[in-house]
């Protein structure tokens, strides 16, 4: 349990007992998804510096641990999100553009701007809302795989969250009910090393995160996080295991967060620069990229084309998203009920009469 | 005498006890080496490396292993990075700090002050704003302390954390950094329990905390210029256990009552200040007690400032209990 699971060779090429083997087209939509939300931490951040958007939260380095998995699931399956994750949202069919209106909270976003940036929804993908709650939802994915279980349905739910989210209440809970009702589950645990400021040696104990499943009484698998193929791998047979009625598994993606935990964050504070540089080395990026070329798919020119793709079109999102007013005032009193009570009417017509004098 | 922000002053209060009394020491997520999200324990970890601890993502864990430290002895003060995350460590907070002396005749206790930041004001949308000091008002055992100006933080924190119970200590977010004061280096008490008089008025008295204070004092200052308005602003301070005398003397002298809080209306604490004015006071009331609070509904992200009560809103209250 020890051993990272590994896919793709220093060379590019790949373990052939190991290797999913996607189809070339699977294979650049992997590629395209990872490098799309590579480069939209990259803008995001940048118009946060601007002003422009409140708030942004960078995955970047983890991207493999993020899309990978989210391409293992059918159409029908659920997706159970932390808060680092919008190329799983993208991969689940989620419009970049929604994903930007959410970003700057306006009168376009799905949720009228009710929650702070990188907290989105799109039922469309069955990829549920986000809490900024470290935890809250691995005993909701738990849930809604056992209700799948309940009514015959073969649903697989997947639960994304952090190694600090190992150490809540709720990822116990969720892992002892998931274990003790057999339930189509898979969790995936971003192992990116540090929760804030928090290294995961100092969360935890436990050797790896991958063997805490084994006391919940099912299987823990450790993958090398920065290998989308092995991630893609390991989720794709849990994902299997968990539909044939084989119950529940942990993938414990062992990666890095490269960035700042948000753009509230100074990791200058409390981390050495030389520990970001030695995992840049293994940029999960630049690991796939080998993979392709070795299948003869990768070029600078690829590169270029597909770089320039990927930038005009979160260029065009962001053009369409900043001509949107803030949400109406109207829209913080709705669905708080189904149907508005009231003393929220009330409230909104004094709201109205004060702000009109 | 050194200037201070509420930061400091927080940072300051606690260098000061845990130098005065080693049985002093905070636990929390991120207040070593990161000093805290908000620097409030910035440094404390250099100065007392045995007594300063970065825990596991766990406010359960946090709030749990605290109690148990105080029931052994010691003075811990658990920072809860903020207050809308402090629910997986409610139960601990409720079941067993607030009931510990009681449940055992006072053989046991937890002297225990828990630091947390609330409030609105900094963008932070549902999980970074909200104001749930009512909870921990609801519950019997739990004092509950929110201080608005430096000196106060400092004076108030000391206080806290020698109290022999459990204390809520709930910082306004929003103040953090936004004021400024000269605050005693040294010791500095502040009596929990006693409201203060922010700005003396005849005409009407507002009651709020926290950020909110400021807030009212703004109105106050716009109702004088606009409206020849003259209103007292009490600053409560400490919301449990509360200083009813000075609200009662404060709004016999009015005759008009104003409660002004963030939190959402509907059980909010300010409607337990209202009933306590309706009951033992209403005689000297020339019209209704007016409560200007956030909403029935989650805190939002983008509308916070539509949300989050403003000057205009609690001048909109003032002139509803003027019209009377
Ligand atoms: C219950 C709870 N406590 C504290 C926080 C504040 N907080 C936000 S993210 C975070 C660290 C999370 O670390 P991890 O789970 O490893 O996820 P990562 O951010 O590294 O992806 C903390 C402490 C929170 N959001 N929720
Ligand atoms: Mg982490």
């Amino acid at each position: 349990m020890g051993d990272l699971l590994r896919v793709i060779k220093d060379d590019g090429s790949t373990d052939p007992e190991l290797d999913p083997e996607l189809s070339p087209s699977d294979a650049v939509r992997l590629y395209r998804l990872m490098l799309m939300e590579r480069i939209l931490d990259t803008r995001m951040l940048a118009l946060q510096r601007q002003g422009r958007i409140g708030f942004y939260g960078p995955s970047v380095g983890q991207e493999a641990t993020i899309v990978a998995p989210a391409l293992a699931l059918d159409a029908g399956d659920w997706v159970f999100p932390q808060y680092r994750e919008p190329g799983a949202a993208l991969a689940r069919g989620m419009p970049l553009l929604d994903l930007v209106n959410q970003f700057m909270g306006n009168a376009a976003d799905a949720v009228h701007g009710r929650q702070m940036p990188c907290h989105y929804v799109f039922r469309a993908g069955n990829y549920m809302s986000i809490s900024s709650c470290v935890g809250t939802q691995i005993p909701l994915a738990v849930g809604a795989a056992w209700a799948a279980k309940i009514r015959g349905d073969r649903i697989v739910t997947l639960a994304f969250f952090g190694d600090g989210g190992t150490s809540t209440s709720d990822f116990h809970v969720g892992m002892n009910f998931a274990g003790a009702f057999h339930t189509p589950t898979v969790f995936v645990c971003n192992n990116n090393q540090w929760a804030i400021s928090l290294p995961v040696a100092r969360q935890t104990a436990s050797e790896t995160i991958a063997q805490k499943a084994l006391a919940y009484g099912f299987d823990g698998v450790r993958v090398d996080g920065n290998d989308a193929l092995a991630v893609y791998r390991a989720a794709r047979d849990a994902v299997k295991k968990a539909r044939a009625g084989g119950g529940p598994t942990l993938l414990e993606c062992v990666t890095y967060r490269i960035g700042p935990h948000s753009s509230s964050d100074d990791p200058s504070r409390y981390r050495d620069e030389k520990e970001v540089e030695r995992w840049r080395l293994r940029d999960p990026l630049t690991v796939y990229r080998r993979y392709l070329k070795h299948l003869r798919i990768w070029t600078e020119e690829f590169e270029e084309n597909i770089e320039k793709a990927i930038g005009d079109e979160i260029t065009e999102a962001v053009r369409l998203a900043e001509v949107n007013p803030p949400p109406p005032i109207e829209s913080l009193f709705g669905d708080v009920y189904a149907e508005m009570p009231p003393h929220l009417e009330e409230e909104l017509e004094d709201l109205k009469r004060v702000r009109g004098r | 005498m050194p200037v201070m922000t509420i930061v400091q002053a927080v940072n300051s209060a606690l260098r000061e006890e845990m130098r005065r009394d080693d049985r002093v020491v905070i636990l929390g997520e991120d207040v070593g080496r990161n000093g805290g999200v908000f620097r409030c324990t910035e440094g404390l970890i250099d100065e007392f490396p045995d007594r300063v601890f970065d825990t596991p993502l766990s406010e359960g864990g946090i709030i749990g292993t605290a109690i148990g430290m105080a029931l052994y002895g010691l003075r811990p003060v658990p920072e809860i990075q903020f207050m809308d995350f402090i629910y997986p460590g409610f139960d601990q907070i409720v079941s067993e700090a607030a009931k510990m002396r009681y449940r055992s005749g006072g053989q046991y206790t937890v002297p225990m002050t828990i630091r947390t930041p609330f409030g609105g004001g900094i963008k932070g949308g549902h999980y970074h704003s909200q104001s749930s000091e009512a909870y921990f008002c609801h519950t019997p055992g739990l004092k509950v302390v929110v201080p608005s100006t430096p000196h106060d933080t400092k004076g108030l924190l000391t206080n806290a954390i020698r109290d022999p119970d459990p204390v809520m200590f709930l910082e306004p977010k929003k103040l953090y950094r936004a004021i400024k004061e000269e605050v005693p280096e040294g010791e500095v008490t502040v009596p929990i329990g006693e409201a203060k008089v922010r700005r003396k008025g005849r005409d009407l008295s507002i009651f709020a905390w926290g950020y909110m204070v400021n807030v009212s004092l703004d109105a106050a200052e716009r109702a004088a210029k606009e409206k020849n308005v003259e209103a007292e602003v009490v600053d409560l301070r400490t919301l449990v256990p509360l200083d009813t005398k000075a609200i009662l003397d404060s709004v016999k002298r009015t005759g008009r009552a104003v409660v002004v809080y963030e939190a959402p209306r509907t059980g909010g604490y300010g409607a337990e200040i209202s009933a306590i004015i309706a009951e033992r006071a209403i005689e000297y009331l020339h019209g209704p007690i007016v409560r200007v609070t956030g909403f029935d509904t989650p805190f939002p992200y983008t509308l916070e400032d539509v949300y989050m009560p403003n000057p205009d809103r609690v001048l909109a209250g003032i002139e509803k209990a003027m019209a009377f």
